[in-house]
């Protein structure tokens, strides 16, 4: 019973939320099981966010319970939440030129005692993170000067030194071009395949989230259309449903899984 | 491993702090040398008696007269340059500070009313209603002004600053009533809103040394959090903090300590808002560094403006409206500098 559950990372229970009155999300119940990479798909404003964010405890829902490995979501102090979740948001956006190297060392917080300073494994975990998202030679550069895209990989590379065992990816490549992006989807790729680092990524590119993804949940108007294996669910009809066009889905063998094309639907 | 390289940067400047200390008590209408400073002070400390050698007046102008005021300039700056780098890091903001928010503005209203309050008979203990009442003016113009600059979301430099004038501009009025209500006493409130430390006295210090040990202790023990406040609220709470307790507390205590500052001091512009600001061009951004560094070179900084209006100039120009001064214009730069780069790049 016990090693079943622990096996289930997230599991939502008739959860509801709404700003002001306005509902986001309504009666979402949904199981993450541990050993798959999740992506959360559906047009703007269906609530993608949201969801996220209920589920990394950064909003409290309306209605419904949420438990993360098997204990309520409120039980749950900020600092132990953060040991085992980290997020990487849309836009990394710093007000201060705090240099990348420090901005990364930040993911160290929630390890580290008040008032300790890094010492030299902390160091290497540092070093490491700056290496694998390619931004050792940025280090010293202050986080204001640098590029949209340089500035993601910061975010990933400081949610890499958190040491998390699950990475929330907020439409974290969404403002990156292709090169870095397929990058950093392979970099988190390879951490979920060999470091057993588990993935919940909104995503709006549906060709990329077909190579990321093991499992696709689809909102539309807060609430879930569908979900399930990626190739399953991967359907013309679900595109259209959730998306509103018509939409060819066939397996490429160039890039070894499914790819989708769109087009408008026919106006009679 | 970075800190304590670059903690070297405090030796030099509490050195710099003690030797202007000693300097100040040297200067005034009467000349006292360096080392007699130094033995006044020591015999104060430890309660004896003034030794033969020294002149019993530079004694007592020394220890009762200048000693006090010195100390209050240095712990009122200091107070002001902490709340400066706190509201500035948790605003996000590098214009923010207490004079920019207008909360020395309410803090002084409140204050104001005690002593209004005072001349239509109602007998309030002056010291503990003046700073008790400075604080919740100080806060309810927070509030006002963060409730007004909200509807932007991100708190804007410029819509907290305009937020903060207007507010501002509403409570001078209302000090200028109370100034007409305060009729032949008007002179009192006056001299004291223009700022000024020819007031302060040792039980000012007992006030201003347990504040300023407190707010610059908290902002210490949360500038790693305030460090990564600067990354945004979402990635910060997914680093485990929690934001609105953080707010709360750091803006809090950033209040109390400008309203103690002005309790003591009347309004002293503009310290809180160069000091932080220099710094982090200096050492970085860093508020592990930033908060201390603040404290000691307020307190240096408005140090040496009272010394200069003090014992210096021909005659004593209130100590706010020289910081105004001096400091209105490197705000005015400041401000179109940041419209000019279109972007918070500091």
């Amino acid at each position: 019973m016990i090693s079943e559950n622990q096996d289930i990372l997230w599991r939502l229970t008739d959860v509801a939320f709404g700003y002001n009155g306005t509902s986001v999300l309504e009666t979402i119940n949904l199981e993450l099981r541990r050993g798959y990479s999740y992506g959360i798909l559906g047009p703007n404003g269906s609530g993608k966010t949201t969801l996220l964010d209920l589920m990394g405890g950064l909003l409290t829902p309306d209605r419904g319970t949420i438990d993360f490995l098997d204990q309520p979501l409120p039980s749950w102090t900020k600092k132990k939440l953060a040991q085992k979740l980290a997020l990487v948001p849309q836009e990394f956006t710093v007000r201060f030129g705090y240099p990348v190297r420090e901005v990364v060392e930040m993911g160290l917080h929630p390890h580290l005692h008040r008032f300790a300073a890094p010492n030299e494994q902390d160091q290497t975990i540092i070093d490491e993170a700056l290496r694998l998202t390619g931004i050792s030679h940025l280090a010293k550069r202050p986080v204001t000067r640098l590029s949209g895209g340089e500035k993601q990989r910061v975010a990933v590379a400081r949610a890499l030194a958190q040491k998390p065992q699950v990475l929330l990816l907020d439409e974290a490549t969404s403002n990156l071009d292709i090169h870095h992006s397929l990058e950093i989807l392979h970099l988190i790729r390879s951490r979920f395949e060999k470091q057993g680092l588990q993935v919940v990524a909104v995503m709006h590119d549906l060709n990329l989230a077909s190579f990321f993804c093991d499992q696709l949940i689809f909102l539309k108007q807060g609430k879930i259309i569908c979900q399930g294996p990626t190739r399953e669910v991967l359907t013309p009809e679900n595109i259209k449903q959730v998306y509103g066009v018509e939409a060819e889905v066939r397996p490429n063998p160039f890039t070894n899984c499914r790819q989708v094309s769109f087009r408008l639907p026919m106006t009679p | 491993m970075m800190l304590p390289r670059r903690s070297v940067l405090f030796l030099p400047l509490i050195a710099t702090l003690i030797f202007a200390i000693a300097l100040s008590a040297t200067l005034g209408f009467l000349q006292v040398s360096i080392p007699d400073v130094f033995t006044i002070i020591w015999f104060k400390l430890i309660g004896q008696s003034q030794p033969e050698s020294v002149d019993a007046v530079a004694a007592t102008v020394v220890a009762d007269v200048r000693m006090p005021r010195i100390l209050c300039s240095v712990l009122v700056g200091g107070l002001l340059g902490v709340s400066g780098a706190i509201f500035q890091a948790i605003l996000l903001n590098p214009l923010a500070d207490s004079y920019t928010l207008g909360i020395s503005t309410g803090a002084a209203f409140g204050a104001s009313l005690v002593i209004v309050l005072q001349i239509f008979g109602l007998n309030l203990p002056t010291g503990a209603s003046i700073p008790v009442f400075a604080f919740f003016g100080g806060a309810a113009t927070l509030g006002v002004v963060l409730y007004l600059a909200a509807g932007d979301r991100r708190l804007s430099s410029t819509s907290l600053i305009l937020a903060g004038v207007i507010v501002s501009a509403i409570l001078s009025a209302a000090i200028g009533f109370l100034k007409f209500l305060a009729d032949e006493q008007v002179g009192l409130i006056i001299f004291w809103l223009m700022g000024s430390l020819a007031g302060s006295s040792w039980s000012s210090l007992a006030l201003l040394v347990p504040t300023a040990l407190f707010g610059t202790l908290v902002g210490v023990y949360y500038s790693r959090d305030l460090n990564i406040m600067a990354t945004g609220d979402r990635a910060a709470t997914s680093l485990g903090i929690n934001t609105v307790r953080l707010r709360t507390i750091l803006l809090t205590v950033s209040t109390l300590m400008t309203a103690l500052a002005v309790s003591v001091s009347g309004i002293i512009g503009f310290v809180g808002l160069i000091v932080p600001h220099m710094l982090r061009h200096m050492v970085g951004p860093d508020n592990r560094l930033l908060i201390p560094l603040s404290f000691f070179t307020g307190g240096l900084l408005l140090l040496v403006a009272d010394t200069l209006t003090r014992a210096i100039l021909p005659v004593e120009v209130p100590i706010g409206v020289l910081t105004a001064l001096l400091g209105g214009p490197f705000f005015c730069i400041l401000f179109k500098k940041r419209q000019q780069d279109g972007k918070s790049d500091f």
